[in-house]
This record gives structure tokens, C-alpha cells and sequence, in this order.
């Protein structure tokens, strides 16, 4: 493939990176999926909607995060030097706030008075239901029932917030099953429903418009290493689920050809194992809830069950910008284990005092390997994007703790 | 099999026939492999008889977000039971052999056929004497996957129209449609609501300002009296959830199919031909 002049130009009119994305809708959604696009441009074109939504990032979500020099880790490694965006210290404890707050405000212009969304480890969920009872709205948001169980203070929080939970029963009930009965739930009540997606995937224009509202960390994380070092950092890692907090920070930087870019997929039990949750690394492309991109499937086009010890990072697919990414080859998609995650998950507890939420962990964990054999002036900046308060049951138990 | 009658042909000389009967079509939809692949085609190949007009054959996904639980379900046991797209279309082709007139259109999402390829798809579906295509995730947007090159084939593409598609709209979404027009009668999922008849017959109408194609109507559709009521305001009747739910409701505890289960879809499907034949138009 010939290399493009800028790799921050996509999606096309028709919604595609590439040959990814697209609008695989039913025709029910598509008057809608259209009016969203058509909004959306109104908005950006709208000053006061940008300045509307800085004012709330500042002074509700607590943005900027800050870029955090990880010492002690950067010790422990012996070998580059690494910087945490911290997205973990937003309000609500992720990144998933960011995108939250841009899309109710057009769900607001639009005129919808009703939220709906889909949660995996409950933090869009938990950012859906937070975002929905500042602006007065009720909001349900479907979560796959294995997910409910592993994710328990999320639940909790999502309903003191005032926010409906159902739990999902069908498929493998997780993230991808809580997906489509949030699809099926829109199509069913299109005409006051807005549909917050929390993940840079879904039908065109959502990745575009989750990308852009998350963009946020890398325009900062931008500003803050140059600031700290005089300079552009040398590699970005960040965990992938769908890929927004990911998105998120290496947009800004895809053109920076210096910038050495890496995704990380969770790779379960193992990725030679096939129970994962990497859908580059051990997908092919495929069409699924609005988009094409690169799926867990067999021969036959089923779509399979991921697995990942992260419910956030539980998902068959990625968004259509990372596969579009991944085949132009600009970023490098890695992956990370359970195992791997779980040790990153403690030996940042222990070092930082930061305790990281098992997403972001995959991130660590791909440090980890890296760090050591590089230089002490290689600077690596990665995503902390969300804290690990609701992954301590999880960890408890895999570790053999009774709380 | 008589090659002048493939494909679009086939559709549109089911129609001719029953307008010059004065009747709507029957229009069954059944899970391909669901409890199994045998009771499958023993439900087939007994359709005609009992009065369905157009076999609609659905396609098993495991993530069909237009459906509600009856058809989610259906796929799920279908799969268990090894049905992949390469038998349904073996199931048409078998079909076929004793049956040359019945149209059979396949619906379903179109995951499984890009994983086919689509060339490879079309080749298959067409010497396996499919008709047409109903892919509920394929709007004219994305028409250059799947729908031109279906027409190209000789198949039909069958688009859905919906409570949702204005009059700009639906121009768009009538462009590249042939055999005919699937109107769906409520914004929802299947099985979850119910068609009434004089929302449908406004709709049907606005439609008809639009195109000259046989209008269907389905989603909501389960009792023959229901199906009397839109075969009066319409050129076709679908009826989906209530034949999975016959099916499902006689299988035995491990959903493996028993002596009725061909009778329970069968027998459903003449009193639902006996509700359609009554609403003559
Ligand atoms: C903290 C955290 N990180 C990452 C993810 C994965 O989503 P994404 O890849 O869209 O950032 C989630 C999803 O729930 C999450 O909660």
C-alpha cells in the first residue's frame, strides 16, 4: 500500500479508512445515522459547541490530565524513560468521560431526550449514566451479564447515578452482546434515542466523531512532553478494546514520523491458545455493528467469543481507523497476556502507588517488554487511562484473595 | 431446472400469477438448519404445498441485531447443528430439484457472505436456484458490496423500507431494488411488535407513489387474521417469529426436533395461507 501524505485526513465521505468502515446499518437507523452526521458537522462548525464542551472537560472531568514521569518504574526497567498520560485521575476514572461529554452535548442539539449505551468493564457505562444525570436525562445502559458479575461497583455506580442497567443474556454476554441489544434497543426507539457508542467503532460517522472528541489526550499529551523534554516522545503505547483511548492519544501523533506508535490487543490465555481477545493479530476482516474492521471469526463468518481477564478489552473486533492503521502499517498492533497484565497490574501498585485498571495494564505489560532494551533518553509515553478500583475483586480473586 | 426461469423472473412471475388470482402473498420465513439441517429441508420442500408463496431462507449469524430472542435463538440452534452458508445454499440447490417455480430469497446479515466472497457467493447462490437477497446490515450506502453486484448475477436485491424512510429517502432506497419491496411495519426488532393494518396500508400507499414493484409487508405479522388485514392493503404477507416459535415450541427439552415439528410449521402455515387467501384485495 502507497503511503498516504497524512494519515489524519480519513474517514472518507462514505465513512471508510481504507477499505474499513463503512454504514453496515439497518435501513431503520440510517435516516438517523445520517441526521447524527449532519449534526455533527453543524457542531464543529459551531464555535460555542467546542467551547461549550472545553468548559465541561476543564471543569467537570478535571482536564488536563497531567503527563506524569513514572520514576520508579523507569528505574525498575533500567532502560527508557516513561511517562503516564493520566487519564485514570478524570472524572469517573477513565477516559471514557471525554467522549461522554461530546456526545450528549449533540444528543442535546439534537433534541433527543433519551441515552442509551453499551458497557464492557462498566466505565462508559458509569461515564454514560454520570454525563446523562448532569444534563438531566434518563439513560439505560446494557452490560453482558458475565461482565455485571465481574464488574460489580460499576453496576452499583451506574444506578446511584440514576441510570437503568440490563443485563444482557445473550451471545457470550460481554461487551459484544451488550453492543447489539443496544443496537436493537436504538432501532426499536430511533426517534428520541440517542445512542452514545463508547469506543472509536459503530457505523459512520461514530468512530470519527469518538475519535475526535478523544483526541483531547493526545493534543495535550502533545503539548505536555514537549513541554517536560523539549521534544516528541519516541514510541506511544496505549491498550486496545475498540481502540478510543488509544485513538485518542495517537491521532495527533500520526503524522509525526519520528513517533513510533504501538496498539496493544489482549491476548487472554495466550494467542496460540484462541482464547484472546486480539482481533488483529488473530482476525481477519469482516462486518460487524456498522463497520467493516478485523473480527474474531471462524471459516464460516460466525463471529467468536473473545477472552480477556479485562472486561473493557473483552471484544471481537477494533475500530475501523486502527485496521486501517495496521494496514498501512503506521502503527504496530502487540498484544499482552492475562498473565502479563496482571503482573504489570501489581508491580505499578507496588512502584507508582497508582493502581492501574486492567486495560491500561496490557499497556504496562507491553512496556515492560520493551523498556529495558532501550536507551535511558528513549522516551515512551503511554496511556494510563483508567484506574483499577473496579478491577479488585477480579484481581483478588485471580491472585487467590478472599475481600 | 428451467433456466428462462431464474432469479428476478422467478419473483416477478410469482407475483403476475398471484395478482391474476387476486391475492397477496404468503411469504414464510424460516431458519436454514434450525433444529437441523434434515427437518430443515423436510420443512422446505413441504412450504408450497401448504401454501407459502415465497420461501424466505434465513442465513444463522451469532450477532443478528435486528432480530429479537425467537430468531436469535433459531440461528444459535441452526449453528449448533453445523449449519454453515455453503448448506443453506445446498439446501436451495435440493430444493430446487423438485420445485421450480417457489422463489426462495435469502435473508440474513451479510458477515457470512463476505467471509464466503462475495464472486464466490453469487456464483453458488445462483446455480443453486436462489432468487434474491434481503441483507438487513446492507443500506444503498454500501450498494457496491453486495447489491450491484447481485443484479449484475441475476439476483434480485430486496431492500427494506421502514416507518423511518421518508419520501427523499426511499427514492434512494428503491434505486437498486428488484422482486420486491420489503416494507417493515414498525421501527423494532422481529418478534417484538405488532402490524396494524391501517398504519401499514398508509405506508403501503405513500410507497406505491414511488414504485411500481409488489410491496411485503413484515415484522409484527403472526395470526391469520393479522394476515388477512395486510393481505388486504398489500401485495405480500411475511410471517418470520411465529413460524420459529411453532417450530421451537415442538421440540423436545434438548431442542432436538420430535414427530410434530414439521407439522407445527406446516400446519401454521396453511392457516396462515387461509388469512391471506381471505383478504382479497
Ligand atoms: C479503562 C479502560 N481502558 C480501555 C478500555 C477499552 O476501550 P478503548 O479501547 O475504546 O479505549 C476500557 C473500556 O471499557 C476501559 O474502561
Amino acid at each position: 500500500m502507497s503511503k498516504p501524505n497524512s494519515y489524519r485526513t480519513g474517514p472518507d465521505g462514505a465513512g471508510r479508512f481504507g477499505s474499513h468502515g463503512g454504514r453496515f446499518a439497518a435501513e431503520t437507523l440510517m435516516p438517523l445515522i445520517l441526521e447524527l452526521e449532519d449534526a455533527y458537522r453543524a457542531a464543529q462548525a459551531d464555535p460555542s459547541f467546542r467551547e461549550e464542551l472545553d468548559y465541561y472537560l476543564e471543569h467537570y472531568a478535571g482536564r488536563p490530565s497531567p503527563l506524569y514521569f513514572a520514576e520508579r518504574l523507569t528505574a525498575h526497567f533500567g532502560g527508557a524513560k516513561i511517562y503516564f498520560k493520566r487519564d485514570e485521575l478524570n472524572h469517573t476514572g477513565s477516559h471514557k468521560i471525554n467522549n461522554c461529554l461530546g456526545q450528549i452535548l449533540l444528543a442535546k442539539r439534537m433534541g433527543k431526550t433519551r441515552i442509551i449505551a453499551e458497557t464492557g468493564a462498566g466505565q462508559h457505562g458509569v461515564a454514560s449514566a454520570t454525563v446523562s444525570a448532569l444534563f438531566g436525562l434518563p439513560c439505560t445502559v446494557y452490560m453482558g451479564e458475565v461482565d455485571v458479575e465481574r464488574q460489580q461497583p460499576n453496576v452499583f455506580r451506574m444506578k446511584l447515578l440514576g441510570s437503568e442497567v440490563i443485563p444482557v443474556s445473550s451471545g457470550s454476554r460481554t461487551l459484544k452482546d451488550a453492543l447489539n441489544e443496544a443496537m436493537r434497543d436504538w432501532v426499536t426507539n430511533v426517534a428520541d434515542t440517542f445512542y452514545i457508542i463508547g469506543t472509536v467503532a459503530g457505523p459512520h460517522p461514530y468512530p470519527e466523531l469518538v475519535r475526535d472528541f478523544q483526541s483531547v489526550i493526545g493534543d495535550e499529551a502533545k503539548e505536555q512532553i514537549l513541554k517536560a523534554e523539549g521534544r516528541l516522545p519516541d514510541t506511544l503505547v496505549a491498550c486496545i478494546g475498540g481502540g478510543s483511548n488509544a485513538m485518542g492519544l495517537f491521532h495527533p501523533f500520526l503524522d509525526d514520523e519520528s513517533v513510533k506508535i504501538v496498539g496493544v490487543e489482549a491476548a487472554g490465555d495466550g494467542i496460540e491458545t484462541g482464547r484472546h481477545a486480539a482481533s488483529i493479530t488473530g482476525g481477519r476482516p469482516g462486518v460487524l455493528h456498522g463497520n467493516r474492521t478485523y473480527l474474531l471469526q471462524d471459516e464460516d463468518g460466525q463471529i467468536t467469543e473473545a477472552h480477556s481477564i479485562s472486561a473493557g478489552l473483552d471484544y471481537p473486533g477494533i475500530g475501523p481507523e486502527h485496521a486501517w492503521l495496521h494496514d498501512v502499517g503506521r502503527v504496530e498492533y502487540s498484544s499482552a497476556t492475562d498473565a502479563d497484565a496482571l503482573a504489570a497490574f501489581q508491580l505499578c501498585s507496588k512502584l507508582e502507588g497508582i493502581i492501574p485498571a486492567l486495560e491500561p495494564a496490557h499497556a504496562l505489560a507491553h512496556v515492560a517488554k520493551i523498556a529495558p532494551d532501550l536507551p535511558k533518553d528513549h522516551i515512551i509515553v503511554m496511556n494510563m487511562c483508567g484506574r483499577g478500583d473496579k478491577d479488585i475483586f477480579t484481581v483478588a480473586e485471580m491472585l487467590g484473595v478472599k475481600i | 431446472m428451467n433456466d428462462l426461469v431464474t432469479g428476478r423472473a422467478r419473483i416477478d412471475a410469482r407475483f403476475e400469477k398471484l395478482q391474476a388470482e387476486g391475492r397477496a402473498a404468503l411469504v414464510t420465513y424460516v431458519m436454514s438448519g434450525d433444529p437441523d439441517q434434515e427437518t430443515s429441508v423436510e420443512i422446505m420442500a413441504g412450504l408450497p404445498a401448504a401454501g407459502a408463496d415465497i420461501i424466505e431462507l434465513g442465513m444463522a449469524f451469532t450477532d443478528p441485531m435486528a432480530d429479537g430472542p425467537s430468531i436469535q435463538v433459531a440461528g444459535l440452534r441452526a449453528l449448533k447443528a453445523g449449519i454453515t452458508l455453503e448448506k443453506t445454499m445446498a439446501m436451495a440447490a435440493a430444493f430446487r430439484r423438485h420445485d421450480t417455480e417457489t422463489p426462495i430469497v435469502l435473508m440474513g446479515y451479510y458477515n457470512p457472505i463476505h467471509a464466503y466472497g462475495v464472486p464466490a457467493f453469487l456464483a453458488t447462490a445462483k446455480t443453486s436456484g436462489i432468487d434474491g437477497l434481503i441483507i438487513v446490515d446492507l443500506p444503498p450506502e454500501e450498494d457496491a458490496e453486495l447489491c450491484l453486484p447481485a443484479i449484475e448475477a441475476g439476483l434480485s436485491f430486496i431492500r427494506l423500507a421502514t416507518p423511518t424512510t421518508d419520501d427523499a429517502r426511499l427514492v434512494k432506497v428503491l434505486q437498486n431494488t428488484s422482486g420486491f419491496v420489503y416494507y417493515v411495519s414498525y421501527t423494532g426488532i422481529t418478534g417484538a411488535g405488532s402490524a396494524d393494518a391501517d398504519t401499514v396500508g398508509k405506508a403501503v400507499s405513500r410507497i406505491r407513489r414511488h414504485t411500481d414493484l409488489p410491496i411485503a409487508v413484515g415484522f409484527g405479522i403472526r395470526t391469520p387474521e393479522q394476515a388477512r388485514g395486510i393481505a388486504s392493503v398489500a401485495d405480500g404477507t411475511v410471517v418470520g417469529s411465529a413460524f420459529i416459535d411453532a417450530l421451537r415450541n415442538s421440540l423436545d427439552a434438548d431442542g432436538t426436533a420430535t414427530a410434530t415439528t414439521v407439522s407445527a410449521v406446516l400446519d401454521l402455515t396453511r392457516e396462515l395461507a387461509a388469512g391471506v387467501a381471505a383478504g382479497k384485495k
